[in-house]
């Protein structure tokens, strides 16, 4: 159970994470989406800084991914409901808006 | 690494995944809420085998507690429109992306699987409280206060953003 497997676990799960944002089409789930690909990255952060523990470099570095998870997700949701306000809708292949 | 380590990496990886797949795959945006809820506990319990004790601690406050409930909130105020129809049209160019994904993704997980480095053996305040704490606020002070302003414009911003015109 090396690191090896922590890498190709957080390689997997970010590739669950691209898969969700680019075939879903609900602008909630893409943005839940986003919110797994930031956690694989702590994931290899972690791993890294376990396997180098000289420093807390890894996980000064994911403390900060969190923080801007938790203000890209306040961001993020407080423009979906701004668009669901226009749109009445969260179907992101009505958002035409910026389109024409 | 192996003994309970080892054990409780396999149980959080397995339960990782399949929250992540059920919170892509789930029609229904609660549940999709509630597979991100259950990845990102298993993903907390994953933190303690890498001896990131408060990351763990940080990861159920910030995610569960927080964006999780931030996800609800909006789901309920949005209602059964947050429900989205079926998935149809452009399918080639929908196939195309998960195609693509899914050969980075083996590419990717089959070359570094193969990488190792030793378990060396942790300093004491490795990870915990204290360690984090110092390094944190000696290496990383101006990151940390940047971030924290970070966060006061995100709220000022989704304020802005999310409050009705109609006043």
């Amino acid at each position: 159970m090396g690191i090896g497997t922590y890498l190709a676990l957080a390689s997997v799960l970010f590739g669950i994470g691209a898969a969700g944002f680019l075939a879903r089409r609900n602008m909630l789930i893409q943005l839940m989406s986003i919110e797994l690909m930031l956690n694989s990255v702590n994931v290899v952060l972690l791993a890294f800084n376990r396997a180098y523990p000289d420093n807390h470099d890894g996980q000064v570095f994911a403390f900060f991914v969190i923080a801007v998870a938790a203000a890209e997700a306040a961001v993020g949701l407080a423009i979906l409901i701004a668009y669901y306000r226009i749109k009445k809708t969260l179907d992101t292949d009505d958002a035409t808006l910026l389109k024409y | 690494m192996t003994g309970p380590g080892a054990t409780l990496f396999v149980v959080t990886s397995i339960f990782a995944m399949a929250g992540a797949l059920m919170t892509i795959s789930s029609r229904r945006p609660l549940r999709a809420a509630i597979g991100l809820l259950v990845h990102i506990v298993s993903l907390a319990g994953m933190f303690l085998t890498l001896n990131a004790h408060l990351l763990a601690a940080l990861q159920l406050l910030v995610y569960a507690g927080a964006i999780v409930v931030l996800f609800v909130f909006v789901i309920m105020l949005i209602g059964p429109a947050a429900e989205v129809g079926p998935i149809q049209g452009r399918v080639a160019s929908r196939t195309l992306g998960i195609a693509l994904t899914i050969a980075v993704v083996l590419a990717v997980s089959t070359s570094v699987a193969y990488f190792d480095a030793p378990w060396v053996a942790v300093p004491d305040d490795f990870g915990t409280v204290e360690g984090l704490g110092m390094a944190i606020y000696t290496q990383a002070l101006v990151p940390f206060e940047v971030i924290s302003i970070t966060l006061l414009v995100a709220i000022i911003g989704a304020i802005t953003i999310a409050r009705s015109r109609t006043e």
